[in-house]
């Protein structure tokens, strides 16, 4: 029995369960498929083919991608926007024509020629843009429409001119470069694609153009209304997708320099299945250069090799359409089971094994022994806030919460009846701490970390931190800041409950039980911020030891209090404080006797305990169950506790009966009065205790004495 | 006030009707001969065939599919069959195998369709290109056209057979017409085919088996295209493969969209077929006896599809909020 435990713990230790889901969650996986698609196709032909990776042929082969997968991102760019643009093939077979003649028979350079190409092209682009943009046209048939028409048009032209053309014969070193030459020994056509494709992916993924195109594809009816401009956007993709062609057209005209009737024919539907195989979804929303290049180099070794190995003329076409055929299978199976397998295995509970709880007995006679000392609390602001995570107090006796709608509201002493909202944020506010200079400084949940000034302005301090080099969730952004305290140098530290959920999440995170969360330090001095401390369990509160050499965390799933050293020869170490909690540790504060309040916001139960050591019932649980008849921490009832340096519990305070205040998340001690918070409450509380220091306030504590007040 | 009047009434296949008959005046007042029997009969029976096609393709666009690979199913299937008579197999076995060989591609498609939930237009395109290389690879080597064996006996008949003086083209495609203009206003699955092509999730909550229905829809379209298939070849006396990489598929879809059956389903009767191939038709033929190049004619052929689906957009205009995404 204790070897198998062992394994299990050296098995969730060991094998990173959640990075699965954490890579499944990335929008780059959708190129896994295509890509092992692509790995094949070359394995397969390489090994068919002779000589298929001798530098002749791939020169040869690079040169005809540079004009197929201009044709492929003009469609993936179409199809980008939700619409489909069938007329590629006409369009190019029009741009090599129109080259070619402008050349041959007109005599115009190069330099003049290849733009009025483009141009000519694209408004054929525009045409289509003009129809399916303004007009509102269907895509699927307009271009269809100007398919037949632009094929049409260079047959007729093909008839007229192809004699001429066939006896003249351009030459110029600039065409033979663009032609045969190359840059580097990299075929011409190859370094346009390249720097095509760069800056595409560029447009596409950084800038605000490329952005609308993608919220249009996404959903057109919600990009309109809010406000984008829906119309001239799909026009501008029909247009680019024209000109691409145009210069595809050019390519294709220098190195062959011949027109035929043949010229594109069935390339929209090659340009199609490249843009599918890589994995670019028709209805728009879905797409970007990479999968259209994957898309492209497919196709393009699948229809040149089974050219090479010399098979009749129906297997191309056969096994184009078999691949066609596989490929968007695949990708429409993983586009529908994606969500599904990632709802599966995102959640990765961990194995933690927690000590015994001490006992909390009503007569154990120890500190944490039940009472109902709480059961006399005052209430302040029922049904005025919700959600007070975090109380505090100024030096005016003011009282300060947040709100789960992102308001702060101030109660004025010195009966706490009215209220005021002191300044909105928006986010869900969490841990407050006042600074040197009397600004309040926010951990707001979902929006990272603020200051309110004296002056009532809301200013953002951070809401991003270092990313960790091995991480696969984006861990610079902060999701759920939770509470916050200041050393004596000014040095900001507060906690990151969990980086890989978000606020409304919490109970999952309890379900992992892993080490998802970190302290983070933000010096105001420098601007900077960076993680100090990684893979805690779920830290919530925050703070400053009353020598100002260490801060105190909890770890609200460990069930722990611990000590990080940030000055002095032991910085940078951490020990532990407490332990053995019988409850889910929440904020911490200093008292006015040197020693600290805790939080107990939820208690352990039995059940809860046994089934943290196995994690896999826990992930059955999680993909089997509905969330509401999960495990949970049970968060109904709590206390608060009052600890020294050494880790001893002196006192604790109990409300049995829960009418008063049932959930207690903070509490801050202030001239002889005890202010509770607690996160699932309507109300404030508040209770005298005996005997301690009437004039103590925690932001003398920290700043000093009354002379401070005195500067204000 | 009249001209809202006038424009509300107006649907696409008005517009397209209308533009039909100012055509007949039009080529009756300029061509000659234009409105002779015989022309008129060469002129319906050249689009016998793309209406049949047409029909096809409608029932599949009914239920919000699109089916590309009838052109080729059409080609393949008829062609195997005679090869295989030319091969010495009887010829009921031939076509009963070219049948099936069509049903077994289309159900296949079906399939991708209905249970794989590929998209009709790619499910099709890669039916149609797989159909096609692996019938020029595998059943009909070596060369692009199959001539019509001598020993067809009364199959003939079908494409240069006459029924009191009406070409069996146009006998069979009026037949066809009416079978499936009975199916989709008749029976049950005809409802069904209308029912999913406007709301498939509804359909499926009110109970419709709607994957078997789909697989249907191509099966039918299948067995409609090795009709059209046989019509061909008889009349021409060959199949010729290429046909599979020319514009007829375009050519379908114009017949049927021209006439104003909507491509997002469940909007289109037999009768919006009719209406569009006959323009087809008397386009063809008119511009045909004005001996314009055959190039032009497509231009023409695509302008006015344009034209009708503009006037179409401006009388019925598509709006923002109720448009259906990944609709093209």
């Amino acid at each position: 029995m204790a070897s198998a435990s062992t394994l299990t713990k050296l098995r969730y230790r060991f094998v990173p369960d959640h990075v699965i889901g954490e890579i499944l969650s990335k929008k780059w996986i959708d190129n896994a498929i295509p890509l092992l698609v692509l790995v094949c196709v070359v394995a397969v032909f390489g090994m068919l083919i002779p000589n298929f990776f001798s530098g002749s042929n791939l020169s040869i082969t690079s040169r005809q991608l540079g004009e197929f997968a201009l044709i492929c991102i003009a469609m993936m760019t179409v199809i980008l926007v939700g619409g489909i643009d069938l007329s590629v093939g006409s369009n190019f077979a029009l741009g090599n024509f129109m080259t070619l003649a402008l050349l041959n028979l007109a005599d115009w350079p190069v330099a003049a020629a290849v733009p009025t190409v483009v141009l000519i092209c694209g408004s054929v682009g525009l045409l289509n843009g003009v129809l399916i943009g303004y007009l509102r046209l269907r895509a699927f048939l307009t271009t269809l429409v100007t398919l037949i028409i632009v094929r049409a048009v260079v047959d007729m032209l093909l008839l007229q001119y192809v004699q001429a053309m066939s006896t003249s014969f351009y030459q110029s070193d600039i065409w033979d470069l663009i032609g045969l030459g190359g840059l580097f020994g990299i075929p011409f056509s190859f370094c346009v694609l390249i720097v095509v494709a760069i800056i595409g992916h560029v447009l596409l993924t950084r800038s605000r153009p490329g952005w609308r195109l993608m919220a249009i594809g996404g959903s057109r009816r919600s990009a309109h209304n809010i406000g984008l401009p829906v119309r001239s956007t799909v026009c501008a993709a029909y247009t680019i997708s024209g000109m691409l062609c145009g210069l595809a057209g050019v390519l294709y005209a220098a190195r062959l320099s011949g027109a035929g009737s043949d010229t594109g024919i069935g390339m929209e539907i090659s340009a199609l299945t490249a843009a599918v195989l890589g994995g670019n979804s028709l209805g728009g929303g879905r797409g970007s250069i990479v999968k259209a290049l994957i898309g492209a180099i497919i196709v393009l070794i699948m229809t040149n090799g089974v050219l090479r190995l010399g098979l009749n003329s129906g297997s191309g076409p056969m096994v184009l359409g078999l691949t066609l055929v596989f490929a968007v299978f695949i990708d429409v199976r993983w586009l529908k089971n994606r969500d599904k397998l990632l709802n599966k295995v995102y959640v990765s509970p961990t194995y933690i094994e927690l000590p015994e709880p001490v006992s909390t007995a009503a007569g154990a006679g120890n500190a944490l022994a039940l009472n109902d000392r709480l059961r006399d609390v005052e209430i302040i602001g029922l049904a005025a806030v919700e959600s007070p995570e975090d109380v505090i107090l100024d030096e005016d006796d003011y009282l300060y919460c947040g709100t789960r709608h992102g308001d702060i509201v101030r109660f004025a002493p010195p009966d706490y009846t009215s209220h005021e909202v002191y300044a909105h944020i928006g986010g869900s506010p969490l841990g407050m701490g006042w600074d040197k200079d009397r600004n309040l400084l926010v951990c707001v949940g979902g929006m990272g970390l603020y200051k309110i000034d004296r002056d009532r302005k809301v200013v953002k301090v951070t809401d991003e931190t270092n990313r960790s080099t091995l991480s696969v969730v984006d861990d610079s952004r902060l999701r759920l800041a939770d509470d916050l305290d200041i050393a004596p140098d000014g040095r900001i530290f507060f906690s990151e409950a969990t980086i890989r959920y978000e606020m409304h999440d919490w109970p999952v995170d309890a379900l992992e039980s892993r080490g998802n969360g970190r302290i983070i330090c933000h010096d105001p001095k420098t601007g900077k911020t960076h993680t100090a401390l990684r893979n805690l369990i779920f830290p919530n509160g925050i703070c400053t030891s009353q020598d100002g050499q260490s801060i105190l965390f909890a770890e609200s799933w460990a069930c722990r209090v611990s000590r990080l050293y940030i000055s002095g020869p032991k910085a940078g170490q951490v020990e532990r404080v407490l332990d053995r909690l019988p409850g889910y540790p929440d904020n911490i504060n200093r008292a006015s006797d040197g020693t600290y309040w805790c939080a107990i916001m939820g208690m352990r139960s039995p059940a809860l305990d046994v089934a943290l050591r196995m994690p896999s019932f826990r992930r059955r649980m999680a993909r089997r169950i509905a969330p509401d008849q999960w495990l949970y921490p049970n968060l109904n009832i709590g206390c608060v506790i009052r600890f020294n340096d050494r880790g001893e519990v002196l006192e604790s305070l109990w409300d049995q009966g829960a009418e008063n205040h049932p959930m207690i998340t903070s509490m801050r001690e202030h001239k002889g009065y005890l202010y509770l918070g607690g996160i699932t409450n309507n109300r404030i509380g508040r209770i005298r205790l005996d005997g301690r220091d009437k004039t103590w306030s925690s932001f003398r504590s920290y700043w000093g004495g009354p002379n401070v007040r005195h500067a204000s | 006030m009249r001209l809202q009047v006038v424009a509300r009434h107006l649907n696409q296949e008005k517009i397209v009707f209308l533009l039909t008959v100012a055509l007949v005046i039009a080529f009756a007042a300029l061509l000659p001969n234009f409105l002779d029997r015989g022309n008129l009969l060469s002129l319906v029976r050249s689009v016998a065939v793309l209406g049949v096609l047409g029909l096809g393709m409608l029932i599949v666009v009914l239920g919000r599919g699109i089916d590309l690979s009838l052109v080729a199913i059409m080609a393949i299937s008829v062609a195997w069959s005679m090869q295989l008579i030319h091969q010495g197999l009887p010829v009921y076995a031939a076509l009963a195998l070219g049948l099936v060989f069509a049903v077994g591609i289309a159900f296949f498609t079906g399939i991708l369709v209905a249970y794989a939930e590929i998209p009709p237009l790619f499910a099709t395109l890669a039916m149609s290109t797989f159909v096609y290389g692996f019938g020029r690879a595998h059943l009909i080597t070596g060369t692009d056209v199959v001539y019509m064996p001598q020993n067809m006996g009364w199959i003939v008949g079908l494409g240069q057979g006459k029924l009191i003086g009406i070409p069996m083209p146009i006998v069979i495609a009026a037949l066809a017409a009416f079978v499936i203009f009975l199916f989709l206003r008749f029976t049950k699955l005809g409802s069904y085919v209308y029912a999913i092509g406007d709301n498939l999730a509804a359909s499926r909550i009110s109970g419709i088996s709607v994957r078997p229905m789909l697989v249907l829809q191509y099966v039918l379209a299948g067995v409609i295209a090795f009709v059209a298939g046989v019509l061909t070849a008889t009349s021409v006396e060959a199949m010729n493969t290429r046909i599979v990489n020319s514009n007829m598929i375009y050519d379908v879809i114009l017949v049927v969209v021209l006439g104003g059956v909507g491509l997002s389903g469940g909007r289109g009767n037999v009768r919006n077929v009719i209406v569009g191939t006959l323009l087809i038709g008397v386009l063809m033929n008119g511009m045909t006896i004005m001996d314009i190049q055959y190039t032009v004619q497509n231009v023409i052929k695509s302008l006015i599809l344009l034209l009708a689906i503009v006037i179409d957009s401006v009388v019925n205009p598509r709006d923002e909020q109720t448009g259906q995404q990944g609709d093209i």
